[in-house]
């Protein structure tokens, strides 16, 4: 069954507070997204860990109802002051 | 541990290269396995792949195995890399070339 946008971002913000989510739909069938998701709590996880915590903030929706979310985590850079 | 985490323990532990994929790497049956395939082919280090649609025990068995809820995954020399989007990401920054040990 399609997911929201909306409803994919406010499970992953439920989990990982500071996210900063930004969820983009591939196919435009509700089915196929991309989500980039920024967090200071990833800082020191290998990438592995980052995309399970996103996983583990879907709760197993991922594979199942969610057939495509490509995922890409990030650590927010500090910012410069120029 | 179950019969299909034997045989998967079993798997990593033979093939220094494998990714368990929808599929054949020929006829990849999933865009994100066909990445992935897309990805080692261009990286030119000979690799082993296992079709999780002709093993429903392994399909689901792998997903356990690596707490990881999607296919394709990689792994090299035992060890768990990641899905086709970390395959991406390490391809683009030349960390993929490094682990696999590819001249490119």
């Amino acid at each position: 069954m399609p997911m929201a946008p909306k409803e994919i971002e406010k499970l992953i913000r439920a989990a990982i507070p500071d996210a900063d989510v930004v969820i983009r739909d591939l196919a435009g069938d509700g089915d196929h997204y991309a989500a980039r998701v920024v967090s200071r709590s990833f800082e020191g996880m290998s990438r592995i860990r980052q995309h399970q915590a996103v996983y583990a903030a879907l709760g197993g929706r991922v594979g199942g109802e969610l057939h495509a979310l490509q995922i890409e985590t990030a650590v927010p850079q500090p910012e410069t002051n120029q | 541990m179950s019969d299909a985490q034997n045989r998967i323990a079993d798997i990593v532990k033979k093939n220094d290269i494998v990714l368990f994929m929808k599929g054949t790497a020929l006829f990849p049956q999933c865009g994100f396995s066909s990445r992935a395939v897309a990805i080692l082919d261009r990286l030119g280090a000979p690799y082993q792949t296992v079709d999780v649609l002709q093993d429903p025990e392994i399909r689901t068995g792998i997903k356990e195995y690596s707490e990881w809820p999607t296919i394709p995954q990689l792994y090299v020399k035992g060890e768990f890399v990641g899905g086709s989007d970390i395959m991406m990401e390490m391809f683009e920054s030349g960390e993929l070339q490094q682990l696999l040990g590819a001249e490119a």
